[in-house]
């Protein structure tokens, strides 16, 4: 059976929830129509997901909570959800103001169907978009936030999925909806990990609809398995005023797409995207931004870092599109990439699209090795040369990783970074 | 301290230095002066360990160890210290944890405990005092957006913690405007000691109203053309690098 094929006889045999059959039931359609995308593809001209099609997948039957989940919690609340399938047990989440839900699906569908059914699928729209079909065609589980107007939401909301990579030829789809109205503010953590090494699918959807005068801070964290493919999609969009800014981090994952589309549709609205990607081995990670300027008088930023080493490699690709509407808009990309390798490659392409005429828009791609006068420099201080190179790299990543406004998250990344240069230094050094 | 013997020095293919033979010993103070191009940073370069440069005849031997063998943060170990002529700007390093880790790296070397946080934040604050720095500028990476003034007075705030043996100062005059010249200046002066040697690189005389040398060597196309005291640098003032070039042609 190929590919397609596999998923519409895995989706007839899915009885899920009555109130998404119709919108799964126009996913499963539109993958059928789409099919896995290729090289041909020019969205994917430098991904090639061929190992990926070729596995047929199969969703996890309910898996236990794995021990030691508390190491991947970042010292945060909220709710976990292992394979697929939201862990009630494990999740946890005191004292949200009133009003403000933090649910499973299955929950939210229940305590506030209008809601989900009115938002779900709105941002991510499943036409000629084959992984976000998919993943909405397997509709079940996922996480839902609701922040009603003027809530203020202190403490971050962790939303965990784990893959246990026990069995081989797993996939979950995990969902994420985050409906934040006017003059809201808090801070989502999505993040996945991914402990044994069988190969696994996370496809992952996420949805934010950041209303009027909202402040949204959100964090991604992927630390899969080296066995694993992520293929992730967040769509974002923002009305008058808010406020949403982003810093995904990706460091784990054998092939790794993320796809990043924010709308700013109303006047005034500040968006910005960081990411910082750390690779090496023979992992590729691709970065695909869509920054849509649809309204006058808003500013977008976006700073993308990576670095790879080993064989690895990588893809950035942000685009940045200036509706005719959009005048006054300031936006800036930039995207540098450090390599420690001979064998390691990055393929970066910013591109602007740009209709209206009084706009500030610049972008910047850079790729390089570590500098060498201050490598110099600092082993003319003393420090080893392999230090040296740690002190450099990390020096690279720090400019992102000190945008992470949650200490605890933030302390976490930082040992999980300086672990991972560690490595990556190691292999450098002479 | 240190011997250099008959140097030849090339960059692919070109030679920079052709032949320099110079003796530092303890307690002296060396300028070296010449015309731009003459040989002096590379010179500076080659004794700090930079990579690039390919060694094609000579020696250099400094306190008894064939220093060319020894990769530079080793040099640095070994109390071996460049004065950058263009410091380097490191960003996301902060300045004190780089001066903290060269500090301690130095101080493993020589079997000495390394220094918390807490008792070098006390050493710093004292040697910022020498070069008239704010202590503002801990917080900040290394070199970033310091002004010429200030990267210089850096490299000199560095030489003060590290108390190397050998200090190459290597055009650390260029640039500074006179209080900056003079801070420098101080500094070396009060960093100075009977077992600690000096050479400073300089394309101008007017460091060594202040830094004031025992020998001054005249570095053209590679080679040692005169040397004599810190009259030397005088004449040069008066008579240009054009007087040293009649000799050697």
């Amino acid at each position: 059976m190929n590919g397609v094929a596999h998923y519409q006889s895995c989706f007839n045999d899915l009885v899920g929830t009555d109130e998404l059959v119709s919108l799964r039931q126009k996913a499963i359609e539109h993958f059928a129509d789409a099919g896995f995308p290729t090289t041909k593809d020019e969205e994917w001209a430098f991904t090639n997901i061929g190992p990926l099609t070729r596995i047929n997948f199969e969703l996890a039957a309910s898996s236990s909570a794995p021990d030691g989940l508390d190491n991947y919690r970042y010292g945060l609340n909220g709710l976990v959800f292992v394979d697929g399938h939201f862990a009630r047990a494990h999740s946890h989440l005191n004292g949200l103001s009133a009003g403000v839900r933090v649910e499973h699906l299955g929950d939210a569908i229940a305590s506030n169907g209008d809601l989900v059914s009115e938002s779900l699928g709105q941002a991510a729209t499943t036409e000629d978009e084959a992984f976000t079909a998919l993943n909405t065609a397997f509709l079940q589980d996922g996480a839902v936030v609701y922040l009603p107007p003027g809530a203020v939401v202190d403490q971050p909301i962790h939303l965990l999925f784990v893959s246990t990579g026990q069995r081989a030829n797993v996939v979950s789809h995990p969902r994420v909806l985050v409906v934040a109205e006017a003059n809201t503010q808090a801070t989502i953590v999505e993040s996945y990990v991914g402990l044994d090494s069988e190969p696994y699918l996370t496809n992952s959807v996420s949805e934010f609809f950041v209303g009027p005068n909202a402040v949204l801070d959100h964090y991604r964290v992927q630390r899969e398995s080296t066995a694993a493919f992520h293929i992730a999609a967040t769509h974002v969009r923002e009305e008058r005023a808010a406020q949403f800014r982003s810093t995904a981090i990706t460091l784990g994952g054998r092939l790794t797409r993320h796809h990043v589309h924010t709308a700013l549709e109303g006047e005034g609205v500040d968006s910005t995207l960081n990411g910082l990607y750390i690779e090496d081995g023979a992992q590729h990670v691709d970065n695909h931004t869509l920054i849509e300027h649809a309204q006058p008088h808003c500013q977008s930023h976006e700073f993308y870092k990576g670095i790879l080493g080993g064989r690895a490699t990588g893809v950035f690709r942000g685009k940045i599109h200036v509706h005719q509407a959009a005048q006054k808009t300031d936006a800036y990309q930039a995207n540098q990439n450090l390599l420690l390798s001979e064998t390691a490659q990055i393929n970066t392409k910013p591109q602007l699209e740009i209709y209206a005429d009084d706009v500030k828009c610049s972008h910047g791609a850079t790729i390089g090795q570590l500098d060498e006068d201050a490598l110099f420099y600092l082993r003319s201080r003393g420090i080893g040369h392999q230090e040296a190179i740690r002190v450099l790299t990390r020096a690279f990543a720090g400019e992102v990783l000190d945008r992470v406004r949650v200490p605890a998250l933030k302390d976490q990344l930082d040992q999980l970074v300086d672990h991972r240069l560690d490595r990556a230094a190691a292999a450098v050094a002479p | 301290m240190l011997h250099i013997e008959n140097l030849h020095v090339a960059v692919e293919d070109t030679p920079i230095l052709r032949g320099v033979t110079l003796a530092v010993e303890p307690g002296e103070i060396h300028a070296i002066m010449g015309p731009n191009g003459s040989g002096k940073s590379t010179l500076a370069q080659v004794l700090a360990g930079r990579e690039g440069y390919d060694i094609t005849e000579g020696s250099a031997t400094y306190c008894g160890q064939d220093l060319l063998e020894l990769a530079p943060e080793e040099r640095a170990c070994a109390g071996l210290f460049l004065a950058f002529q263009y410091p380097v700007e490191i960003p996301g390093v902060n300045s004190t944890y780089f001066l903290r880790q060269s500090y301690n790296e130095l101080r493993k070397q020589r079997g000495e405990e390394e220094l918390d946080a807490f008792d070098f934040l006390g050493l710093i604050r004292e040697k910022l005092a020498l070069v008239e720095m704010d202590e503002s500028f801990l917080k900040r990476s290394v070199n970033e957006g310091f002004s010429g003034g200030e990267k210089k007075r850096h490299e000199i705030l560095q030489m003060a913690v590290l108390e190397p043996k050998l200090s190459i100062l290597d055009e650390t005059d260029s640039g500074l405007d006179i209080d900056a010249l003079r801070i420098v200046a101080q500094g070396v002066n009060q960093l100075h000691a009977p077992d600690k040697a000096v050479v400073v690189v300089t394309h101008y005389q007017r460091l060594l109203n202040y830094i004031v040398p025992d020998f001054v060597h005249v570095l053209y196309e590679g080679r040692i053309v005169q040397s004599g005291g810190k009259e030397l640098a005088l004449t040069l003032e008066e008579k240009g690098y054009d007087w040293v070039k009649e000799p050697v042609q």
